[in-house]
């Protein structure tokens, strides 16, 4: 890519090959659209010029080319749909294996933070070679996240979760912009996405103290009180909730749903929203009392009740967080 | 057929026409006679268009440097908002429908006036309430939000999003009366004979663009009303924070703001047929087939908003099924590419300055259509929605397309309009100035879109600025090719050699009455008793001769 005219992003998530293999196939047959259409015109303008003693001949039409240049471009339409779905498919399905890593974004900043508990801000590094998903929220506007290099997008809404996958394939610092307009300093919401190589990963990772954020949302579970109904021996006021993530909840109104990340959200901020089939409405809201931030731990916490119990999906075999480095980013 | 052969008896002696039948201001401001009314609309929307010009050429001077240095970044929001807002609703959507449509639906059915005239006067002095509203909102702070006021930023912004939603309204209903006068006139007025199938196609894109602003307009009204609601009263509508669901918002815009370009394009579309027709002296290829082609994008344009939201939080099927429905709604648009194409084919084609523009149109709508289908590929969009990409796509197709179907038509309708020609020289070299200004400033910005440069930037990296500093310099060139139609057309106006009834030799009932015409159009109503675009009875121009045959 040419430093000062770049032509063509750089390639650097299994997804942009993918991606750009599509466009380049929908750039060749625009460009042979294209390309007939100018020739055509050209040609018919200039063979049938105005001279004199030659007159226009009057033409109806043709139904079979009326029907032939309907249908064909159609069905070559549906070449583009068929792909383009079955790719967004891809890109709106993230793999179950992947490293879950939490996003705020509020104006105008992104703060990320890891499972393991590292925390940066403006900045999100990941190994090469590994499913990432990003689980992201707004605090204030629509903000999306947008990594060109990686060729994915995703607006980031308040008041619920949007998700976003990928899997870097090159080591090196790549953008990552707002593309939603989101007021004053919208063009400088942006940052720097570093890939790194997994051993390099594992060190960066490694420096600086951070307790897992599902640990952090054991210990808001236990100080917001919610411990004392949701029993993990399911003989609570509410619900247990081990074993609940990603499962189907029967609801009082007969409902069925399948309790994801928003789920879970909504029933900590809005618990009467959904009551579970056999309980009473009886917890109150902590819609205005939990951060974003805190509500990204609970949520970190129940899906990890629902996990063995050898820990969170993906890097739990990294080492230890040695208390000696320091922090790479700390949030507020 | 003899009954179309040219008037030739059109004496130099000064005939009651509708721009002498009285001069006084007011005879001008209380007029119902839509020919007047269309000029009214020709300066006003004239006007905004040099506005949101200066605004475009503020936008572009900010962007020459990677870094923000024109502009405060307050500043650069406010002015691609006010961009935005004064492109779209007070010179795209009105231009084609409100001067050559005005002017033109009842001269081409053979009618004295629209259906109802004082209400056509009523559209206007609702345009121009809600254009001062709007510069007020704009010497007041302007506004913000980008002219799409996505919530909840827009429910937050401490700028004048009340007044400028306000504005939009009331701009709203000018369009809708204005959809209305057509539909009635068109059903009603129209000349002895002149049945469904001989209607010009300019006649009939502008049923089918009246429709949509009939049926669209009223929802971005209620829309805007319903944001106003959430700031002024706090109601949670769309604001999360207040119960609300800002993806609502969105759907509720685009349900009108797609349909809306097609309001756009679709007089423009009419304007092109016109176009190709007489300089090719050729009815248009396939003529039922481009008419209901209008018809359908009007019906499809309606069934496929929620293109614009496919990174924005909707399901995964729903972003499927309107991918799909995007590309339903481009076959209408591809099948009235081939057929003016096809018109071509043994035709006798002259290239006078509106068959420039209409040879323009075809070229810039096919990039604009094709890039079109790459954003509804949605696998894609997801990487380019929100860059300069969608920015470069929608004005090929908005600029490109509607602008270039204004401009030729205005050529074209010129001696109707003003009794003047307009000098050939100089139009064809400012054709030459849009077509090269127009690729130079827009097509740099389908690379930067996909490099990744996102929309709505103050500043950006560096690495950006050789193809920023392109598309700057295209949109100078661009300049230079909008400011000199103004300055020759106005110049014509009293030294233009005076026009003749039917200088082009062209087909359509407004070329059998006087340039300009009388007030009620026709001496005596005319008697259709042909098709529409019956060039091989009327005799073509000696001077639109290739030069090559001179």
């Amino acid at each position: 890519m040419s430093k000062y005219l770049p032509l063509w992003p750089d390639q650097a998530s299994t997804m942009a090959g993918q991606v750009d293999a599509l466009y380049i196939y929908l750039l060749l047959v625009s460009g042979i659209m294209t390309a007939l259409i100018f020739i055509g015109v050209a040609v018919l303008a200039i063979k049938y010029r105005r001279v004199p003693g030659r007159e226009a001949h009057p033409i109806e039409g043709s139904l079979i080319l009326e029907i032939g240049w309907t249908v064909i471009p159609f069905f070559v339409m549906l070449t583009f749909f068929v792909w383009g779905a079955v790719l967004f498919f891809e890109e709106r399905t993230p793999p179950v294996n992947a490293t879950e890593v939490y996003v705020v974004a509020k104006q105008w900043m992104w703060k990320i933070e890891h499972m393991e508990g590292q925390r940066e801000i403006n900045e999100l590094h990941v190994p090469t070679g590994e499913n990432v998903k990003l689980i992201m929220t707004s605090q204030d506007v629509i903000h999306s996240f947008f990594i060109p290099a990686f060729r994915i997008k995703q607006d980031v809404l308040p008041g619920r979760y949007t998700t976003l996958w990928f899997k870097a394939t090159k080591p090196g610092t790549y953008h990552l912009f707002c593309a939603e307009y989101c007021g004053t300093n919208h063009s400088g919401m942006g940052g720097d996405i570093v890939v790194m190589e997994p051993q390099d990963y594992a060190q960066w990772m490694a420096g600086g103290p951070a307790l897992p954020l599902q640990d952090t949302g054991r210990a808001l579970f236990a100080q917001l009180g919610c411990a004392t109904c949701h029993r993990s021996d399911a003989q609570g006021r509410g619900p247990s909730l081990v074993g609940v993530y990603n499962n189907q909840v029967q609801l009082e109104d007969g409902r069925t749903v399948t309790a994801d990340e928003n789920y879970v959200r909504e029933s900590i901020l809005d618990p009467s929203a959904k009551i579970v089939n056999g309980f009473k409405p009886v917890m109150p809201a902590f819609q205005g009392i939990v951060s974003d931030e805190q509500l990204n731990a609970l949520v970190a916490y129940v899906k990890s009740l629902s996990e063995p119990p050898t820990g969170t999906a993906g890097l739990q075999d990294q080492p230890a967080p040695s208390p000696a480095q320091p922090q790479k980013a700390q949030v507020q | 057929m003899a009954s179309t052969a040219i008037p030739v008896n059109q004496a130099p002696t000064p005939k009651l026409n509708y721009l002498n039948n009285g001069h006084s201001l007011k005879s001008w401001l209380l007029t119902t006679d839509h020919k007047r009314i269309a000029l009214l609309y020709l300066i006003s929307v004239s006007a905004f268009f040099f506005l949101g010009g200066f605004f475009a050429m503020l936008i572009r001077l900010e962007l020459l440097t990677p870094e923000g240095d024109l502009l405060q970044a307050d500043t650069y929001n406010k002015v691609f908002t006010m961009h935005g807002i004064v492109m779209v609703f007070f010179f795209l959507i009105p231009v084609v429908p409100a001067i050559l449509g005005n002017f033109l639906v009842p001269l081409m059915i053979g009618a004295k006036d629209l259906a109802f005239p004082r209400i056509n006067l009523l559209s206007w002095y609702l345009y121009v309430g809600a254009g001062i509203l709007f510069l007020h909102c704009m010497l007041n702070g302007g506004v913000d939000t980008g002219w799409t006021f996505y919530t909840p930023y827009s429910t937050s912004s401490n700028t004048n999003v009340v007044e400028a939603g306000l504005a939009i309204f009331i701009a709203g209903f000018s369009s809708i009366f204005t959809g209305l006068n057509f539909i009635v006139t068109i059903h009603r007025m129209r000349a002895p004979g002149l049945t469904w199938d001989r209607l010009p196609l300019f006649i009939w894109s502008n049923y089918a663009t009246s429709v949509v602003m009939i049926l669209g307009t009223p929802v971005i009204a209620i829309t805007m009303v319903l944001v106003v609601a959430e700031r002024l009263l706090h109601l949670g509508i769309f604001d999360p924070a207040l119960g609300g669901d800002p993806v609502l918002f969105q759907h509720l815009f685009w349900f009108y703001s797609h349909p809306a370009v097609y309001i756009m394009i679709l007089p423009s579309m009419g304007v092109i047929s016109e176009l190709v027709a007489c300089f090719s002296r050729k009815r248009v290829f396939g003529y039922k087939f481009v008419a209901m082609s209008s018809v359908a994008i009007a019906v499809f344009g309606f069934l496929v908003w929620a293109h614009h939201l496919f990174v924005a939080g909707i399901s995964l099927y729903a972003a499927m099924v309107f991918s799909f429905l995007s590309f339903v709604v481009g076959v209408p648009s591809a099948v009235k590419v081939f057929n003016w194409t096809a018109t071509l084919y043994k035709g006798s084609v002259s290239f006078a300055t509106p068959m420039l523009y209409a040879f323009g149109f075809i070229g810039l709508f096919t990039i604009g259509g094709l890039t079109g289908l790459i954003l509804a590929t949605i696998g894609i969009d997801v990487h380019v929605t929100d860059t300069y990409f969608v920015v470069a796509h929608f004005h090929y197709v908005m600029v490109g397309g509607v602008l270039m179907g204004y401009l030729g038509g205005l050529h074209f309708w010129w001696p109707k309009i003003s009794g003047r020609m307009y000098p050939e020289g100089w139009a064809k070299l400012s054709a030459l100035f849009v077509f090269v200004g127009f690729n130079l400033t827009f097509f740099p910005q389908f690379i930067l879109g996909y490099v990744g440069m996102p929309r709505r930037y103050w500043q950006y990296p560096p690495e950006f600025q050789v193809l920023n500093v392109l598309s700057t310099a295209g949109a100078s060139v661009l300049a230079v090719g909008y400011l000199l139609p103004m300055i020759y057309l106005l110049w014509s106006l009293r030294y233009g050699p005076i026009a003749e009834a039917n200088p082009w030799g062209a087909a359509g009932l407004e070329w059998q009455t006087s340039s300009p015409p009388p007030t009620f159009n026709f001496d005596e109503t005319p008697v259709v008793t042909w098709e529409a675009y019956n060039y091989e009875d009327i005799p073509a121009p000696k001077e639109l001769e290739a030069p090559v045959a001179r």
